[in-house]
């Protein structure tokens, strides 16, 4: 468990201090996949290297299964960052060794034996699909390849925390999708804690199971993703769900179930999936709110679509829909949330 | 003056001092030439790493006064021209090695004048890594030894040899110059016989031999820096 309490950070610069942590409270239970996401400047760096004391915090605790990281000594807290590790945005791979050594690298840190450390690390090459690069440099990798060589890397102290800090903003979606697929196996097959930071709304939708907004420094919003998502109340997760409309909340029907369809770069074009829907499963949605973009050959945003309350029509519908790559659809009728997490969705 | 450089007794006249003279000359250009470098190398090597690694912000924070002293120390030793400084170091070199004449003699000054700037030009090269690099070691767990000798000397080889080829031939440059007081080698050469004897095309050859080891360092250099920069994309693996 990681509790964060009271935590505050400034930065003092040339002409102003920045206050780019304030008062931030939050509890991260083991096991869990938790979002913050936010905007930028809004923070989740900052929170992020906090959690290891890449950045000192100014005031307040980290609090990391009851050890309070603040409080330990130099060496203590190297132990420490074996066993809370981390991913970044730019991969960050040491360019001059290959991927085996890159991977060995954390356990010559540790003065793990060569022939331990080198069959953990074929292992892990393994665990992250690429156990035919052993021998190839970073430079010869495309990004997810490599994101994927950092998550070895990553893993190869045992840890018990993962931190990754837009680990996946560099990653064309269908990477993006394989790369939080990666990530979310290794949370449920090694019980890893992860905390992903991101900007993007899909990147929560898709992998975690809480989520905290971050607005300016504070926690504007903090709770299970459905509940989050579904009935956003502050202005900064309005802001993030309806990007389009922050007022406009969609009010469903009474009686009306509503499913969240969050479209990551798929294929499809919007308004034929519903259509053909229709035609196919005879199931007629009512869009209560879209707002989608095509980018490139890909569709972004999310819709929120109205159907009957039927368990069988809505099941139906989740799996028509989801059958699309880059479409993640979520219940989000408010008694459904604890289920859906329990189910593992 | 150099009308008749090529009469054919000048042209023999070269060819019998070129055959007795210029095979130690060479020789002993290549080893005060090498010699230096390493010399300089040992010393200026930490000292760059220092310089980088004892910043502020640094993996290893120094005294701020520790830094300025060291930046200022290099700064003076590197404005001195090399011909005071190998007069004003005479009294060191006669202590290291016993005598101010001579090539192990010119070895000492040669040394000095290069070690700063090898410390300026290591610390260039490891200003050039990526910050973030730095972080991910340290996000690991790695102690500041640990972030020198693992990270930020491994991944800054190809800079540091395209440096160490730039100081090697400027250091080379330096050994004929020492000829000049007391060292040996193919600078000593082009002295004696150039300009105090006449003798243009002996100069001449001794010039063409230090040109030609410069290419020689540079293309060697050149090679390993290429040859070692994982980055480089085209150099594919082979299994
Ligand atoms: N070392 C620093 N010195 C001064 N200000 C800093 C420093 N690091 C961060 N800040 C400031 O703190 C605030 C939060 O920065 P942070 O990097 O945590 O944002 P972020 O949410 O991660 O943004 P992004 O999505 O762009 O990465 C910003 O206003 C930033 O300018
Ligand atoms: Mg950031």
């Amino acid at each position: 468990m990681i509790e964060l309490r009271h935590l505050s950070k400034s930065f003092k610069t040339a002409d102003a201090t920045v206050d780019a942590l304030k008062d931030i409270n939050l509890t991260i239970h083991s096991g869990d996949i938790y979002g913050i996401i936010g905007m930028s400047g809004a923070g989740k760096s900052t929170l992020v290297r906090c959690i290891n004391m890449l950045e000192v915090p100014t005031e307040g605790d980290v609090i990391i299964d009851g050890v309070n990281v603040g409080e330990l000594d130099t060496k203590a807290l190297r132990d420490l960052r074996r066993g809370v590790t981390m991913i970044f945005q730019g991969f960050n791979l040491l360019m001059q060794r290959n991927c085996l050594d890159n991977i060995i690298f954390p356990l010559e840190l540790a003065h793990v034996d060569k022939e331990t450390a080198r069959k953990r690390a074929l292992e892990l090459l393994e665990i992250v699909g690429l156990p035919d690069k052993a021998q190839a440099y970073p430079s010869q990798l495309s990004g997810g390849q490599q994101q994927r060589i950092a998550i070895a890397r990553a893993l190869a102290t045992d840890p018990k925390v993962l931190l990754c800090d837009e680990a996946t903003s560099a990653l064309d979606p269908k990477t993006t999708h394989q790369i939080l697929e990666l990530i979310r196996d290794i949370n449920r097959r090694l019980s890893i804690t992860v905390i992903v930071i991101t900007h993007q709304m899909s990147v929560v939708e898709e992998i975690c199971n809480r989520v905290a907004i971050l607005d300016d420094g504070t926690v504007a919003e903090e709770g299970t993703v459905s509940e989050v998502f579904a009935s956003p109340k502050s202005e900064a997760a309005k802001r993030l769900v309806y990007p389009d409309s922050a007022e406009s909340t969609p009010a469903a029907r009474e009686g009306e179930r509503t499913l969240r369809v969050v479209f990551n770069g798929s294929a499809v074009t919007t308004s034929p999936l519903i259509a053909q829907m229709a035609m196919d499963e005879h199931i007629a949605a009512n869009i209560l709110y879209a707002s989608t973009r095509t980018i490139g050959d890909g569709v972004y945003g999310n819709m929120l679509l109205g159907f009957p309350d039927d368990d069988e029509i809505v099941a139906r519908a989740t799996k028509y829909l989801t059958a699309g790559t880059g479409i993640v659809v979520m219940e989000t009728r408010p008694e459904e949330q604890e289920n859906r997490k329990e189910k593992g969705e | 003056m150099f009308t008749n450089m090529f009469a054919p007794e000048k042209v023999s006249e070269a060819v019998d001092i070129f055959l007795s003279d210029f095979p130690l000359a060479l020789w002993e250009t290549l080893y005060a030439t090498v010699l230096s470098t390493l010399f300089a190398v040992l010393l200026g090597l930490p000292l760059g790493i220092l310089l980088v690694a004892g910043e502020k912000n640094g993996v290893l924070p120094l005294p701020s006064w520790v830094l300025k002293t060291l930046n200022v120390v290099i700064n003076i030793l590197r404005s001195i021209p090399f011909l005071i400084l190998m007069i004003l170091v005479i009294p060191v070199t006669r202590a290291l090695v016993g005598t101010s004449i001579g090539t192990m003699a010119s070895v000492v000054p040669l040394s000095i004048a290069a070690f700063p700037f090898i410390a300026r030009l290591v610390e260039s090269s490891l200003r050039e890594l990526n910050p973030n690099i730095i972080e991910t070691a340290q996000s690991m767990g790695a102690s500041p030894l640990q972030i020198i000798f693992k990270v930020m000397i491994p991944e800054s080889v190809p800079s540091l040899i395209s440096n160490f080829t730039i100081a090697i031939t400027t250091i080379l440059g330096y050994t004929a110059m020492s000829g000049i007081i007391g060292g040996g080698g193919l600078g000593k050469i082009a002295i004696n016989y150039g300009y105090y004897r006449y003798k243009y095309l002996v100069m001449m050859v001794a010039v063409i031999l230090l040109v030609v080891i410069v290419q020689v360092f540079q293309a060697v250099g050149t090679y390993l820096a290429v040859k070692l920069d994982k980055r480089i994309k085209t150099r594919r693996h082979h299994q």
